[in-house]
C-alpha cells in the first residue's frame, strides 16, 4: 500500500520492475496448455483404434501387456482392463462406456464419437504446433538466460540439507514465494528436456517414413510396438506432472499465480533494511 | 446446511460446462473449415518425411526369426462376387494383372508371368494406421521393372491400383470399391512389389491373393490387396472419391508416412 501512495506520488514513477514470467515463456506456456490437451484427447482417440500396447517390433495380439476390452458379463458386457496378470473391471470408464466397446471414455477423446481419421488430423496438426512452440521456448530459455538463470539449480541447492528442508516445505504446503525452488527447477528440467522431447522421439518411432530415415527413433525403444508404448507411458507421466503443477498453483495460492502467469506480474521488490 | 446443494448445484454446472465444452469439440471437428486447416499439416509432414528421407533409403529388414506366426489380416477377408470366386476356385490362372493408363506399351500379364518377372524377397514390418505391427516376409516382383517395360508416358505422376474387393458394399459405385495410389518417388522405390507370396507360401486369400502391393515406408492401408488392375495417370481427382484410395476418400492421409 505504502508502495502504491509513493507512486502516485512521486513524479517520477520508479522504473517498471522486470515481469516474473517474460511475455515468451507466458505465451509459450497457454499455447502448450492448448496444445497439450488436443495432442491428449485425439492421442487417445487413435489409442482406442487398437486399446492394447506391446513390447519389441510387432504386437503380439494374444499377449499384450495392457489392454482395454469388452467381454460378455450377465446380460450385458463389462469393460475389462487387464495388465500384465491382473485383471481389473473398468466398466464405465476403460474398456466399455456408454453401452459401446472402447477404451477410453468419449469424454476423454477428441473427436468424442469414433473417428480415427479425425483423431489422426487433430494429433498431426498440432503436434506441428507443439514442435514450432517447443522450439521457440528453447530458443528463448537459451538466449534469454531463462534456462540458465531461473531452472539451473544453484550449487547449494543441491546440497543434501537444502534438499530435503524443501522437501518437509513442500509436504507441509510451505511454498517460499519468488523465484523458483529447486525441487521445481528438477521437475521443470526434468519435462522440458526429459519428457517433451522423449514425448516427440516415441511418436516418431511409430512412423514408417520416418523410421526409414532414422532407423534410431524406433531402435533406440527396442522397436515400433515399444516406441507406441513408451509414448502412451510418458503421456501418462506428463498428465501426472500437469495434475501435481495444477495442484502446486492451487496449494500456492491460486489467484495470484494464475494472474501472474497470464499478466507476468513482477519480481517481488526488495524488502526495506535488505540490501540491493 | 447449505453447503451440500451448494456443491451439488457446482458439480451439475461443471458437468454440464464439461458437457458443452465437449459438443462444441465435436462441433469444431465436423466443421468443413476445421478439417481443411487440420488437413494441410499433411503437406508439411509429406515435405518434412521427404526431406530428410532419402529417395534410396530402405525400410528396415528383419530376419527370418522376427516374423509374426500371428500376422493380423485387415480390410477385406475374401472379397464377395462370382468374378472373383471364379479366380480362387482355378487358383488364379485365368487372372491377369492390366497395367495400363499413360504408358507407351499397355500389359497383360498372368501370375506366371508376373512370377518370371525381376523380383524381391524382403523380411518388412507392416504397421497398421490402427496401431498394431506384424512381421513378415514377401516376395514378389518389382515395380520398377513392370512399369520400365511398359513406359510410362511423360505426363504420368501416379500409379493407381485397382482392386477386387469392394470394401463399403452400401456406397454407389466404384466407392466403394478399394484402391490405391502412390507418386512415383514410391512406385520406384525398390522395395515396392506386388507380393505374390508370404512367408514363403502362395499368397493367402485373406492377405490379398493372388498380389497385394508392398510399399514399405507407409502404414498398412497403402499396401492394397486383391490387385487387378494398375493404372498410371496424370491425377486421381476423377477416380471414385477423388482422394487417391479407398481409405483417403473417408478421411486418412494420402501421405500415409506417419
Amino acid at each position: 500500500m505504502a508502495n502504491a501512495a509513493d507512486s502516485q506520488i512521486s513524479p517520477q514513477p520508479p522504473a517498471k520492475p522486470p515481469p516474473r514470467h517474460s511475455l515468451l515463456v507466458r505465451l509459450t506456456h497457454w499455447l502448450n496448455v492448448l496444445v497439450l490437451l488436443v495432442l491428449l484427447g485425439s492421442g487417445l482417440q487413435i489409442f482406442n483404434a487398437h486399446p492394447a500396447l506391446y513390447w519389441g517390433h510387432a504386437s503380439t495380439f494374444a499377449d499384450p501387456w495392457i489392454s482395454m476390452t469388452a467381454e460378455p458379463r450377465g446380460q450385458g458386457l463389462a469393460g475389462i482392463t487387464q495388465v500384465g496378470g491382473l485383471k481389473l473391471e473398468t466398466t464405465g470408464v476403460l474398456g466399455l462406456s456408454d453401452g459401446m466397446q472402447r477404451g477410453f471414455p468419449a469424454w476423454a477423446t477428441l473427436p468424442g464419437y469414433r473417428s480415427l481419421a479425425e483423431g489422426r488430423r487433430w494429433h498431426f496438426f498440432f503436434a506441428w504446433l507443439f514442435v514450432f512452440n517447443g522450439l521457440a521456448y528453447l530458443a528463448w530459455g537459451l538466449f534469454s538466460g531463462h534456462f540458465r538463470r531461473d531452472l539451473t539449480p544453484q550449487r547449494r541447492e543441491l546440497s543434501p540439507r537444502h534438499l530435503w528442508a524443501e522437501i518437509k516445505d513442500h509436504v507441509a504446503l510451505r511454498f517460499p514465494h519468488g523465484r523458483y525452488n529447486v525441487l521445481q527447477k528438477l521437475i521443470y528440467l526434468v519435462v522440458i528436456f526429459g519428457l517433451l522431447p522423449l514425448m516427440v522421439v516415441s511418436g516418431l518411432g511409430m512412423s514408417p517414413g520416418v523410421n526409414a530415415a532414422w532407423p534410431w527413433t524406433f531402435e533406440m525403444f527396442g522397436g515400433r510396438q515399444s516406441a507406441r508404448t513408451i509414448h502412451f507411458l510418458s503421456a501418462l507421466a506428463l498428465v501426472a506432472f500437469v495434475l501435481i503443477h495444477v495442484g502446486m498453483v492451487i496449494a500456492s495460492g491460486p489467484l495470484r499465480q494464475l494472474r501472474v502467469m497470464i499478466t507476468g506480474g513482477a519480481i517481488s521488490p526488495p524488502k526495506p533494511g535488505a540490501l540491493s | 446446511m447449505t453447503s451440500i446443494p451448494r456443491r451439488g448445484l457446482l458439480a451439475g454446472a461443471g458437468s454440464a460446462l464439461l458437457g458443452l465444452t465437449l459438443a462444441g469439440c465435436d462441433q469444431i471437428s465436423r466443421n468443413a473449415g476445421v478439417r481443411a486447416t487440420l488437413a494441410r499439416a499433411e503437406g508439411l509432414t509429406m515435405a518434412a518425411q521427404r526431406l530428410i528421407l532419402a529417395r534410396g533409403a530402405l525400410a528396415r529388414e528383419f530376419t527370418a526369426a522376427d516374423i509374426s506366426p500371428d500376422f493380423r489380416a485387415n480390410g477385406s477377408l475374401r472379397p464377395a462376387g462370382v468374378a472373383y470366386q471364379n479366380l480362387v476356385a482355378n487358383s488364379f490362372a485365368d487372372w491377369r494383372l492390366e497395367i495400363g493408363g499413360l504408358v507407351e506399351r499397355p500389359l497383360s500379364l498372368s501370375l506366371e508371368d508376373l512370377r518370371r518377372r525381376p523380383a524381391r524377397t524382403q523380411i518388412t514390418r507392416h504397421d497398421c494406421v490402427e496401431g498394431w505391427s506384424s512381421i513378415g516376409q514377401w516376395t514378389g516382383a518389382r515395380l520398377s521393372a513392370l512399369l520400365e517395360e511398359a513406359a510410362l508416358k511423360p505426363e504420368a505422376r501416379y500409379i493407381v491400383f485397382h482392386c477386387a474387393d469392394r470394401l463399403d458394399p452400401n456406397a454407389v459405385g466404384d466407392r466403394g470399391l478399394y484402391y490405391e495410389s502412390i507418386d512415383l518417388v514410391d512406385a520406384f522405390h525398390e522395395q515396392t512389389i506386388l507380393a505374390y507370396e508370404m512367408n514363403g507360401q502362395v499368397l493367402p486369400v485373406k492377405h490379398g491373393a493372388p498380389v497385394r502391393l508392398r510399399v514399405e515406408r507407409q502404414l498398412g492401408y497403402k499396401h492394397a490387396k486383391y490387385v487387378m488392375r494398375i493404372e498410371a495417370v496424370e491425377s486421381f481427382a476423377h477416380i471414385a472419391g477423388g482422394k487417391g484410395g479407398f481409405w483417403e476418400d473417408r478421411g486418412y492421409e494420402w501421405y500415409a508416412g506417419i
